[in-house]
């Protein structure tokens, strides 16, 4: 199966490793993940007032970038995902603001592409069960926890990924790679996000309580779909006051542990980078 | 040649500002058939109605026409009033120049008197035509059939019941008493719910004019208002006594008059509330099974370990007021039993400390806004204003995160216990039922009342009656009282002689009737049928609305409505074709 790709800025630089675990397993599993030609940033915001149609242009762009390409197109960042589902949605809904950015970029962008985040192509083709078959080293006892944040579930009534409020869809990937997934009350909380740019005490202070309430519930490692939740998690455990309390945890994404798990070589888990090092939980 | 009188009414200057109401009168008094013509101001009034009665007995005339208002309006009126002189009122007719002329042409009064011309000679030729009619008089099974055995359908039955009529109580569950039954006490005075409902069920298991129904449910519903047949499956109940031993369910055909529809409620499900950890926190429970744990007997002790909590959340309106996850409407009953609930608690332990979190505190009600304060001010009930955005559990405690809008602070409470003032949502069978019935519910599920203001126990289906909250949210008082109106509802409809139906239905010239069915497929009211036996299509009169539908669809013209005859009609229509010729 071919699907464009979009990985989104911080896939080409803060989060490669994402990107690089992310197009391997998606290629162990059959996947082809075709990067769209040419693409642009997503804005990386969706605009909370109802008529910025400015804040549309730059994802109306990537979608119509896709449509010239196909039905789909998948992304791994969590903020370009929700990004471009919302605004997919909204085009779809509002032909009104449909005809409007169109006229300004001078592209007839039709509305149609199904923007997917690669969790919900793999839940639905492999499936849980055809990728539990395909994990030739299974991640038996590790206690991983399914941190989902906010942007990749929320508004659920636009993006439809999985209940925000009590989502599976981490847990059950988990469960198929062998490992045990940590339920733990903070999973779907807020890890402050942007506001680390401006305001980084806020922040430390909630990813502080979200790594803790991890730690509490036994978890050896955090396993997100977002590169800033990754960064928020990871980075103040070693840099800041905050985090150094306590034992650190290393904070990873999904691909990389299905990396792990499928048997692929150690330069496709993109594992290098990371402030608190995960490494030493997969070696043997 | 017909002796016809003509009332042409002013309705004020609703009509004669538009419409030149003399030119009418004359004109149309030319015609020979007409013998009397005149206009007045409000043909309504009582003066208005003299004018015709003194015209009928003066001109000796055998028919009338009206020209005013929509006959929705006032065809009873002037039936009325011709009635009262002896003509048959049958013959007395609407010719609608208001809201079919004089309203929507006041730009060209010309082209309207033009129009109201031809209005009221179309009914010139139609009255002419007009056979006296008798009303029919269909009987009424005196019988009721009261669906649902808690407090509201309890009321119903008992209130038919003791006014000498007999009812069957159908109830899904195996026992009496509805939700109620797994209350506590009720608010205003703690009343003990078990001992006011026993007296109830009581009395309604050792009526003798009620026939208890246990396990049982209503499959169908056929006929109209004072004949339905019910299909009811159900176990009886072994009357005296309250040894309720349940027998296998035995399907059976009811004959009632009226039904009451008394189906009440069914909690939010716990699971729809996982942001409250709703279904995977054990110490996070609803209202109801809070409720249990305060009664007689139950034991207030928390789910996971059997600890009697010390501290306690209430959270109002938990699935209510959410339009995006829950439910937009009030259940209206929480904020009332969440400081019962709290007040019951703190008599039980004294030195624990109860919080509850609200959006705002509705207890609109005689009485109901004084226990509140009770439960704030006597009973040191701390009230959070604030809505709760998550609950979880840490370590063996429940950790309720909230806000205090009046503080203006996010607001972190560790308890042992929290209590989840779930909405009220129809009950589960509420639309199947309302399937089988035929009746109408709202996009919730509730029961549709016929006039929100007017007709508020009433459904749109004639003979079937609402009480309780099927219907709506309610508390046991609001539920008894409607259960009291409908009830006297029920009454109104026995207490008939018979069934007065309109004569003005569809009947059958059997000579000319071939048994296609086309009049059968056609009906929107199931008030045709090819007679089993002789082969010919036959009406239920008391279905018929005279739609029409079925005169239209005869190839045999043997379909009619009486004082609608097709000779009738098509002179109506010749008058028109001629005029405008």
């Amino acid at each position: 199966m071919r699907v464009s790709y979009y990985p989104g800025c911080t896939l080409s630089t803060k989060a490669r490793g994402y990107d690089r675990s992310g197009r391997a397993v998606a290629a162990a599993l059959g996947v082809e993940l075709v990067e769209l030609p040419e693409w642009q940033c997503c804005g990386a915001t969706f605009p909370l007032a109802t008529d910025n149609s400015l804040a549309l242009i730059a994802p109306t762009r990537v979608l119509y970038q896709a449509e010239q390409a196909g039905e789909q197109v998948a992304a791994l960042c969590a903020i370009c995902y929700h990004v471009l589902k919302r605004t997919q949605t909204t085009l779809e809904r509002d032909l009104e603001m449909r005809e409007r950015i169109n006229w300004f970029t001078e592209q007839e962008y039709q509305g149609r592409v199904r923007v997917v985040h690669l969790l919900e192509l793999l839940r639905d083709e492999p499936g849980w069960d055809g990728l539990a078959e395909r994990v030739t080293r299974p991640l038996k006892g590790l206690r991983a926890a399914p941190y989902y944040g906010c942007l990749l579930l929320r508004p659920y009534d636009e993006i439809r990924l999985d209940d925000p409020e009590s989502p599976t869809i981490l847990h059950d990937l988990l469960r198929a790679l062998g490992a045990e997934p940590v339920d733990f009350p903070y999973n779907v909380e807020c890890c402050g996000s942007y506001i680390t740019v401006k305001e980084p005490k806020i922040s430390e202070t909630m990813s502080r309580d979200i790594v803790a309430s991890a730690r509490e519930h036994g978890a050896q490692v955090i396993v997100t779909a977002c590169p800033l939740c990754q960064f928020n998690l990871d980075y103040p455990q070693r840099e800041t006051e905050f985090g150094r309390s306590g034992e650190e945890i290393p904070v990873v994404y999904f691909t990389q542990l299905m990396a792990v798990a499928l048997g692929l070589p150690e330069e496709d888990w993109g594992l290098e980078e990371y402030y608190v090092d995960p490494r030493p939980l997969f070696r043997d | 040649m017909s002796r016809i009188g003509l009332f042409v009414c002013h309705c004020g200057i609703n009509i004669a500002a538009t419409v030149d109401v003399e030119r009418v009168a004359e004109v149309v008094g030319r015609d020979s058939h007409v013998v009397f013509a005149t206009d007045y101001k409000y043909m309504c009034s009582d003066p208005g109605q003299q004018l015709i009665k003194d015209a009928i007995v003066e001109h000796g005339l055998d028919g009338v026409i009206v020209a005013a208002c929509s006959p929705g309006m006032h065809e009873k009126t002037f039936r009325a009033t011709a009635a009262a002189v002896g003509l048959n009122p049958y013959r007395c007719e609407i010719a609608n120049i208001r809201e079919q002329c004089s309203w929507v042409h006041q730009e060209e009064p010309e082209r309207a008197t033009e129009k109201a011309i031809e209005i009221v000679r179309t009914m010139v030729e139609k009255v002419r035509r007009d056979e006296d009619l008798v009303p029919f008089e269909l009987p009424i099974t005196r019988r009721a059939l009261v669906i649902g055995g808690g407090v509201a359908g309890l009321e119903a039955a008992l209130s038919i019941a003791s006014a000498g009529y007999p009812v069957v109580l159908v109830e899904r569950e195996g026992y009496l008493g509805g939700k109620m039954a797994r209350l506590s006490g009720t608010y205003l005075n703690f009343e003990a719910a078990p001992d006011l409902l026993q007296q109830r069920v009581g009395r309604v298991l050792n009526h003798p004019n009620i026939r208890v129904l246990l396990n049982a449910q209503v499959t169908g519903l056929e006929g109209y208002v004072g004949n339905f047949k019910a299909e009811v499956s159900g176990s009886r109940v072994q009357i005296p006594g309250s040894n309720l031993k349940p027998e296998a369910p035995k399907p059976e055909t009811l004959e009632v008059g009226a039904v009451v529809v008394a189906t009440g409620w069914d909690p939010y499900p716990l699971e729809r509330l996982p942001e409250y950890g709703g279904g995977r926190v054990p110490d996070v429970i609803d209202g109801l099974a809070f409720e249990e744990m305060l009664r007689p007997g139950g034991e207030l002790r928390r789910p996971s370990d059997g600890r009697v909590p010390r501290e306690v959340v209430f959270v109002q309106c938990a699935g209510s007021r959410d339009p995006e996850r829950g439910v937009s409407y009030c259940s209206k009953v929480c904020c009332m039993y969440v400081a019962k609930q709290a007040m019951m608690f703190k008599e039980r332990v004294p030195e624990g400390q109860a919080y509850v979190f609200y959006i705002d505190i509705r207890s609109a009600g005689k009485g109901y806004d004084e226990y509140v304060q009770r439960a704030m001010e006597q009973h040191d009930v701390l009230y959070l204003r604030g809505k709760v955005s998550k609950i979880f559990r840490r370590g063996g405690r429940v950790v309720v995160w909230g806000a205090d809008t009046l503080a203006g602070r996010p607001v972190e409470v560790e308890v042992d216990l929290v209590v989840l003032a779930t909405a009220m949502l129809p009950s589960r069978g509420a639309i199947p039922l309302a399937q089988t019935l035929h009746i109408q519910t709202d996009g919730y599920g509730f029961y549709n009342e016929a006039h929100p203001k007017l007709r508020p126990v009433e459904s749109l289906t004639a003979g079937i009656f609402l009480a309780g909250a099927g219907q709506g949210p309610k508390d046991i008082p609001e539920a008894v009282a409607q259960a009291g109106g409908a009830a006297a509802k029920v009454l109104q409809l026995f207490a008939q002689e018979a069934m007065v139906q309109e004569p003005t239905v569809a009947y059958v010239v059997e000579e000319l009737c071939a048994a296609c069915g086309a009049c059968v497929a056609v009906c929107p009211y199931e008030a045709r049928e090819i007679h089993p036996v002789r082969g010919i299509a036959t009406v239920n009169a008391a279905l018929c609305q005279t739609c029409g539908a079925c005169v239209v669809a005869c190839p045999n013209k043997a379909s009619r409505i009486h004082n609608w005859e097709p000779g009738q009609v098509l002179a109506m229509a010749d008058v028109l074709t001629e005029m405008s010729s």
